[in-house]
């Protein structure tokens, strides 16, 4: 068992941008703790000079012709929109008014 | 002629319909009919699209009457609800996503469509791809056909209980680390992962975006076959989507296995395996013997460490993925906030279900500053590894077989409390994904409570010609009857 804090998981969770109720956050610590205990199994394994592999084919970029072509209508791209002005999509207020 | 055509594979129906023995409209009602019988205890469909279905069929019915028919054209196909399509909802039956109407077509979706197949609707899965069970679907609990009182698998248990309780031919599912191949083998049904890059993503809700592929599943190989020779091949709207060319992969079913060399990875067969699995597994490989093939000892000693190094990559792609879903553009945004920091917050909170909320977490923390390098990094460099083992493996051999699950279907619950059991039993199919590599999973018999077994053929890259034709090979001759399931009561 990996010894996690409570303040960890919330701090973690916060950088998730999620909120969880008590009983959440307390199974998590219990739950977190126990699944990176199992996957310090890994520190087992030497990976001195290892190349990481990031992609399961070993792909660079992929350039396309700089042409224009259509896109999504601004019409569909707003139709799931939880607001809009038909134009934007609109959000809560960012800045607190003075 | 009167039959039941929701039984029927595909090619059966296919051979049915040109022959004039039936019509498209026959077969999509005859599986509608189908779905009002029997999906109310099963439930793996979240949406049924009974007037498109219909008409789909009727234009698939024009098609052969003007002979231009392919052989999906006509077949009934039901899509995970990973899939975006623009007929029904894409929810990925997650409450965040609840009545997200997408304003495109999936790839895979629009060229099976091309082809003339006919979507039955939208079938369930665990919330977002993440699970091994189904039940962390936020819209219902799917049922497994063989016995009502257990799972169906996961990701893909939508998927793998429409064609086992023939409520469907063909089922297109997502497999990240087993999602298709493990609900294939607790269904008894065929379910294929191809080759990462093999079939487009685009229109794939994206959980990890290095490990996703999409795949069919079946009522066997051969519908495997001609479902991928649709649905792969490169696609401009999906750059990781490869340039390789796509044989006809019907061509391979030969029936003939005598110049492969099959390989069983010693460490597949120890203690872990319940002997339920290892008899039927083992059997498959002295079945594909008596065809002729060589079995060959092979190594895979990096095994033991594949679920660590899945589940550090897999959470952190996810956590990644999962941050676009903040209440702005589309999806759940909570009535209660009042600020744009609320609405991110508490959007994601009540909109997300836990084991989605645990990987994020996992996937934030093996992320997070301080810790980067000693988990991400090391299982990046730990995946290398893996990949090399299975290179290792392949230079004696042209296909490795080895189990799908550890054990046949659990009970319902049984997994729910206990996070890193449900992760740890995902051993056999997690390092085909790490490594990329195309993978089958082919029912080879029940355990003595009636429940399905399968055996798993892995393939060098963009080889899904030569375990098709070995999983092939061993259908037509294991003599393994599954029959159908009861679905009783």
């Amino acid at each position: 068992m990996k010894e996690i804090a409570r303040s960890d998981v919330e701090y973690v969770a916060a950088l998730a941008q999620l909120k969880l109720d008590d009983a959440a956050a307390d199974r998590l610590v219990g739950e977190l703790g126990e699944i990176l205990a199992y996957m310090d199994l890994l520190n087992e394994l030497d990976t001195e000079g290892v190349e990481p592999m990031m992609h399961a084919l070993e792909v660079t970029n992929v350039y396309r012709d700089d042409v224009t072509a259509p896109s999504l209508p601004r019409e569909a791209a707003l139709q799931n929109a939880p607001r809009t002005d038909g134009a934007y999509f609109l959000v809560p207020r960012i800045l607190d008014q003075e | 002629m009167s039959r039941d055509w929701f039984g029927c594979t595909a090619h059966e129906i296919s051979d049915a319909l040109r022959s004039g023995a039936v019509t498209a409209r026959e077969v999509a009602q005859s599986c509608l009919d189908r779905i009002d019988a029997v999906d109310g205890r099963v439930q793996a469909y979240v949406e049924v699209w009974r007037d498109e279905a219909l008409r789909q069929a009727d234009a698939a019915d024009a098609r052969i009457q003007a002979g231009t028919a392919g052989p999906l054209t006509g077949v009934p196909v039901s899509l995970k609800d990973v899939l975006c399509t623009q007929t029904g909802a894409t929810t990925c039956c997650s409450r965040i996503l609840e009545g997200y109407r997408s304003p495109f077509d999936a790839t895979v979706v629009r060229r099976l469509q091309e082809a003339g197949a006919v979507f039955l609707g939208k079938v369930n899965m665990d919330e977002f791809a993440m699970g091994s069970t189904t039940e962390n679907s936020a819209r219902q609990v799917t049922r497994n056909p063989w016995d009502l009182e257990r799972v169906p698998g996961g990701s893909s248990g939508g998927s793998a209980a429409s064609v086992a309780a023939d409520e469907t031919a063909i089922s297109i599912g997502s497999d990240t680390g087993g999602s298709i191949r493990q609900p294939a083998a607790f269904c008894g049904c065929v379910g294929m992962k191809p080759t990462y890059g093999r079939v487009s993503r685009y229109g794939l809700v994206a959980f990890a975006s290095s490990l996703d592929q999409i795949g069919p599943l079946a009522k066997d190989v051969r519908d495997c076959a001609t479902t991928l020779n649709v649905i792969c091949g490169r696609d401009p709207h999906d750059s990781t989507s490869a340039d390789v060319p796509v044989p006809d992969f019907t061509e391979a079913l030969t029936g003939d296995v005598g110049d492969l060399r099959i390989g069983l990875p010693r460490e597949c067969f120890t203690e872990d395996l319940s002997d339920v699995v290892r008899g039927p597994v083992i059997q498959a490989a002295r079945t594909l013997e008596d065809r002729g093939a060589t079995l060959v000892d092979v190594d895979l000693p990096l095994l033991r460490y594949a679920v660590a190094t899945y589940y550090i990559i897999c959470t952190a792609e996810a956590s990644a993925n999962l941050a676009r879903f903040d209440g702005v553009r589309y999806g759940y945004r909570d009535p209660d906030a009042k600020n744009v920091q609320d609405m991110y917050v508490l959007s994601k909170s009540r909109g997300f279900g836990p084991e989605v909320q645990r990987r994020i977490v996992l996937g934030t923390y093996v992320l997070s500053s301080g810790y980067y390098d000693a988990y991400y990094l090391k299982a990046q460099r730990v995946r290398r590894l893996i990949r090399d083992d299975y290179a290792r493996a392949f230079a004696s051999c042209d296909a490795i077989l080895m189990p799908v699950t550890p054990s046949p279907a659990y009970r319902l619950g049984e997994m729910l409390d206990d996070p890193l059991q449900m992760y740890l039993a995902d051993i056999y199919t997690i390092g085909v994904n790490l490594a990329g590599l195309p993978a089958i999973s082919v029912p080879c018999g029940k355990s003595s409570a009636g429940l399905p077994i399968g055996m798993q053929l892995v393939g060098k890259a963009f080889d899904e010609a030569t375990i098709l034709r070995a999983a092939h090979a061993y259908e037509l001759h294991a003599g393994i009857a599954l029959g159908r399931p009861a679905l009783a009561g």
